[in-house]
């Protein structure tokens, strides 16, 4: 127990250490954390964290708290998750409530609306750029072209609520690719990684 | 009692939080608008500071909103609803299931979710270009707002600049132009 307690400040401190030098999403720390746990410290094998990268993305969450939580359980079970979960989340947490506090203070100030004028706009562009990235790797057949159209229309002009969209996603998947099954078509399941 | 709903809130968000941080930014704004936390404009300016901050967008915008609505419990409240289903999935996955994300009714489930998803986030971006003067009735500051967001989006895809400098560079020519 007592080498345990010790394992758990060390898993907390590598996942600190990691989470505040990443700007730019989740992503952004991905590869500091494998040269952490695989590299430095040894702790995951380089085969195994390829497939715990894997799953940290098909679990709903944030990929970098995800794989977090599943180094620290592989590491020392429930608590080296919790561990690793309060490591990876304070720093930011906390730079975050600084920047909300900031923000509080400065957002009456007219220089600042007039940038934030401005920075809106950007934003915008922001969210489009992310729904490209995403959508180089999401479309790539008829189906999943009409169905990414038909979800921004609905969105658009109903009042369908964003979650019960996803939930359908998720159905919708499984069925249309057991339609195409009794009809006798194959569903190409990923996109081709010809990189 | 705003912080029981805050933890529920983002508890449901969390459990549906697929396919990156961007694809949440639709379903907190649905939320935070629903319970009358903040507007949709103050929600942009969200994700502009979520944007700036380290680590993942959606939990950083799920700080925010906690700490907009009730000070500190707040933040604390939000952040453990948005991540306590991804540890109890994941400490289900890791203990029973290694090979989860094989299974093929999971990767038919993503082959509907993946295009749904940037169906979400396009959704998202016409929204807040509407709820932000960028699109809309021409005048001089929609105009000028579709230049700033055109040039941002050049910035982001052919220039591969990093959101950070598009914010500040947004920021400046904001400070200039109104």
């Amino acid at each position: 127990m007592g080498r345990n307690r010790k394992y758990l400040g060390q898993i907390f401190l590598a996942f600190l250490k990691i989470a505040p030098a990443t700007f730019g999403g989740g992503y952004a720390m991905i590869p500091l954390m494998e040269k952490e746990v695989v590299e430095k410290r040894k702790w995951i094998n380089p085969q195994e964290i390829g497939e715990i990268f894997a799953i940290a993305q098909s679990v709903p969450g944030a990929i970098a708290i995800n794989s977090a939580i599943f180094i620290g359980y592989r590491l020392a079970g429930v608590l080296g998750a919790i561990a690793a979960m309060i490591g990876i989340l304070l720093p930011t947490f906390l730079i975050v409530i600084a920047l909300s506090i900031l923000f509080i203070f400065v957002k009456d100030n007219p220089y600042m609306e007039a940038a934030f004028t401005g920075i809106r706009a950007a934003v915008v562009a922001m969210i489009l750029f992310a729904a490209y990235k995403i959508g180089l790797t999401a479309v790539y057949d008829k189906t999943t072209l009409v169905i990414m159209i038909v979800t921004a229309v609905i969105l658009l002009f109903l009042q369908v609520h964003p979650v019960a969209v996803i939930l359908a996603g998720i159905a919708l998947g499984i069925v249309i690719v057991k339609v195409k099954e009794w009809f006798g078509y194959a569903t190409q399941l990923e996109k081709d990684e010809d990189k | 009692m705003e912080l029981l709903s805050l933890f529920w809130t983002f508890l449901l968000i969390g459990t549906v939080s697929f396919g990156g941080g961007y694809a949440m930014i639709p379903v907190i704004e649905a939320e935070v608008s629903k319970h009358g936390w903040m507007t949709t404009q103050e929600f942009t300016d969200v994700i502009a500071v979520a944007g700036m901050s380290p680590g993942p967008i959606a939990t950083n915008s799920a700080i925010f909103v906690g700490y907009h609505t009730a000070a500190l419990p707040g933040a604390i409240a939000a952040t453990l609803g948005m991540v306590l289903p991804s540890l109890a999935l994941i400490l289900i996955i890791a203990s029973v299931f290694f090979k989860f994300h094989r299974l093929p009714i999971v990767k038919s489930a993503f082959y509907g979710l993946r295009p749904i998803i940037t169906g979400l986030i396009i959704y998202s971006a016409i929204h807040f270009a509407l709820a932000n003067r960028v699109l809309g009735e021409w005048s001089f500051e929609t105009i000028s707002l579709l230049g700033i967001f055109s040039l941002s989006l050049f910035a982001l895809v052919k220039l591969r600049m990093h959101p950070i400098v598009v914010i500040v560079l947004a920021g400046i020519c904001g400070i200039v132009l109104y």
